[in-house]
């Protein structure tokens, strides 16, 4: 393995890291300010990709086409939350896992119905197709460089919006001491609406983004679902920071495995066998690291509570 | 006998009666379908162990359903093709014989919820639903990438494993030996749940604290308890294998630890008799709206937050009322 292979690499992990940020910021964020468990979160991935695919083959347009996925996904979103999700904030977890089960089931058969069994297919715009030359003369797909540099700045703003804003102060009360912002007069079920549609509307946009490189299809969100979940578990659930510090661990984890360990078992096994090891390994990889910073740290590494 | 203790037996006659019914009139069809609603309770009663009695809600039981489902799948695949499945440090040879593979499945599954509970039960809460489904996760990809048994494709057995003295390929004397096996784990479920055990474990799901004040370890009770529920929903996947006769690496997939949850709350969590009344009604509600279309997952999906939304007590908790156990 040549090091300009092994940078190429590294840039798509982090490529696949700032992806899975998008997700589980969302997730993290429900879950630290409303204490709500929501397997939907994929389905809204799902559904931002979706809707973007149909506006790109309507338009033409991928700027429209995001649009549209933030605006479809964070409408989704609210209205999920409205009519199915503020029932379970009083909930235990068991029941929240379930209804949440149920809205998958609901969100990918609808979408089957809508746009049948058929993956759609959304394309790079022109201006972002082809490969930029790096420093070092490293050629890599601009897209994917556009999408780490799109993710970087999202999460940038995230925190901005979290330390900074009025809403983020609230936001950040609510985790705290959610019957105190109440007494003070946040209007808190108008806040828990706005923080659900934001994390809607940031994995719709994740599921518009990674769209463009893969097809689009039912069920493409739980994949995604599940390395969020475990991203938010090693970052700690309810921190942002700990989301994007493991869903870049996570990111890298994954992509550089499926590519070292082979390399690795190929020094003393041969090569069918080790490539059979290797990727079996590999993609077992995140979840031993899960499981490693689990017995470390039970909260995750930046969990306040247990 | 209350109204509990009536529905239960109804439920439990049946389904005895129909495949009987469907046996007289030769409709081997009615007997499959009783017959998978018997191995999927089986796997239900499996994670009630966890969830009713332990409060413990794993998201990643299709785990031990798929290793139970492999042990299957690899012994057999092993005696079709006369090649011994190691030869060293002892022989072990494959086998056809479903007593033989049902305790191998039993020991494989419980041996994995030994390790992943050891691992899981350090967290509570949110955690461990989602830790427990990632270790689902986990195998599921393993699987899939583990070329030996048959990778992504997954594994047939071309003849269905024997039992001695049955005829196993007759529909009806395999649903009997499932039937069997379903009520057993129902009767050990029962002593489990009256037994000091039982008591303990019940009492580490209300108050794990003064659980511990008298000197008893939480986390023993659960990983025990996670312990047997483990091996008892992968006895039902080398079942649900057998009933194929084949394997694939779906069983490991996160809708199936989805859909066995789905059983244990459709018909009432920490109800003796729910998977059984749940898994039931999945099967007949599979069959009837499937038949009317093919978008039936809607209308589950409807149904099912309906019950989490309104009827929490599920099917028996509709027809039986409200929990009259301490709780």
């Amino acid at each position: 393995m040549t090091l300009l292979l092994f940078i190429e690499q590294v840039l798509n992990g982090l490529q696949f890291g700032v992806m899975l940020f998008l997700m589980a910021a969302g997730l993290t964020l429900v879950f630290g300010v409303m204490g709500l468990i929501n397997l939907a979160h994929g389905s809204l991935f799902m559904v931002g990709a979706f809707a973007a695919a149909a506006v790109a083959g309507w338009s033409g347009s991928f700027v429209l086409a995001l649009i549209a996925a933030l605006a479809a996904a964070a409408a989704a979103g609210a209205l999920v939350e409205l009519l199915v999700i503020r029932r379970l904030y009083d909930r235990d977890h068991l029941d929240q896992v379930l209804a949440t089960f149920a809205l998958i089931l609901i969100f990918s058969e609808g979408t089957r119905y809508l746009f049948g069994s058929f993956p759609l297919f959304l394309d790079i715009p022109d201006y972002l197709s082809g490969p930029v030359t790096l420093p070092g003369g490293i050629l890599y797909p601009t897209y994917r460089l556009a999408l780490i540099v799109a993710g970087l700045a999202i999460a940038a703003a995230l925190f901005l919006l979290i330390s900074r804003t009025r809403l983020g102060i609230q936001i950040r009360a609510g985790e705290a001491d959610r019957e105190m912002i109440a007494a003070l007069g946040v209007d808190i079920s108008k806040l828990y609406t706005i923080v659900f549609a934001l994390g809607a509307a940031l994995a719709g946009l994740a599921g518009a983004l990674v769209g463009a490189l893969q097809s689009v299809q039912v069920g493409m969100g739980e994949p995604v679902l599940i390395l969020a979940f475990v991203v938010i578990v090693i970052g700690g659930i309810g921190s942002i920071k700990g989301a994007l510090i493991g869903a870049l661990m996570v990111g890298l984890t994954d992509t550089l495995g499926g590519v070292l360990l082979p390399e690795l078992f190929r020094l003393f096994m041969d090569n069918s066998a080790a490539q059979a090891s290797g990727s079996a390994l590999s993609s077992m990889l995140i979840y031993i690291l899960m499981a490693v910073v689990l017995i470390w740290r039970p909260q995750g590494l930046f969990g306040a509570r247990a | 006998m209350t109204r509990e203790r009536l529905f239960n037996t109804a439920l439990m006659a049946g389904l005895l009666a129909i495949p009987l019914w469907a046996w007289a009139t030769d409709e081997p069809f009615t007997i499959t379908l009783a017959t998978r609603v018997a191995i999927l309770a089986l796997a239900g009663v499996g994670l009630n162990i966890a969830l009713g009695l332990g409060g413990l809600v794993s998201l990643g039981h299709a785990a031990f359903f798929g290793i139970g489902g492999y042990a299957m799948g690899i012994l057999a695949s092993h005696a079709q093709s006369y090649a011994p499945l190691a030869e060293w440090p002892f022989l072990i040879e494959g086998t056809k014989s479903m007593p033989v593979i049902w305790i191998a499945a039993i020991l494989a599954s419980g041996l994995a919820a030994l390790i992943i509970g050891a691992l899981s039960l350090r967290t509570t809460g949110v955690y461990f639903i989602m830790i427990t489904l990632a270790f689902g996760q986990m195998l599921y990809f393993f699987s899939i990438s583990w070329p030996a048994y048959g990778g992504e494709d997954g594994l047939s057995i071309y003849v269905r494993n024997g039992f001695p003295g049955l005829n196993t390929l007759d529909p009806i004397q395999f649903f009997a030996i499932c039937f069997a096996l379903l009520a057993a784990a129902l009767w050990l479920n029962a002593r489990l749940s009256a037994s000091p055990f039982g008591l303990a474990l019940n009492a580490a799901r209300q108050a794990p604290h003064r659980v511990e004040t008298v000197g008893l370890s939480p986390f023993r009770l659960r990983l025990t308890a996670f312990v047997i529920s483990g091996a008892i929903t992968g006895l039902a996947g080398a079942l649900f294998a057998d009933l194929n006769r084949f394997v694939s690496p779906t069983m490991f997939s996160w809708q199936t630890s989805g859909e066995i949850m789905v059983f244990v709350i459709l018909g009432g969590v920490g109800r003796l008799y729910g998977p059984v009344a749940g898994a039931a009604l999945f099967i007949t509600l599979e069959h009837v709206l499937g038949g009317l279309s093919e978008f039936w997952h809607i209308y589950l999906g409807l149904l099912l937050l309906l019950v989490v939304l309104f009827a929490r007590g599920g099917l028996i908790g509709l027809i039986a009322g409200r929990q009259a156990a301490h709780d």
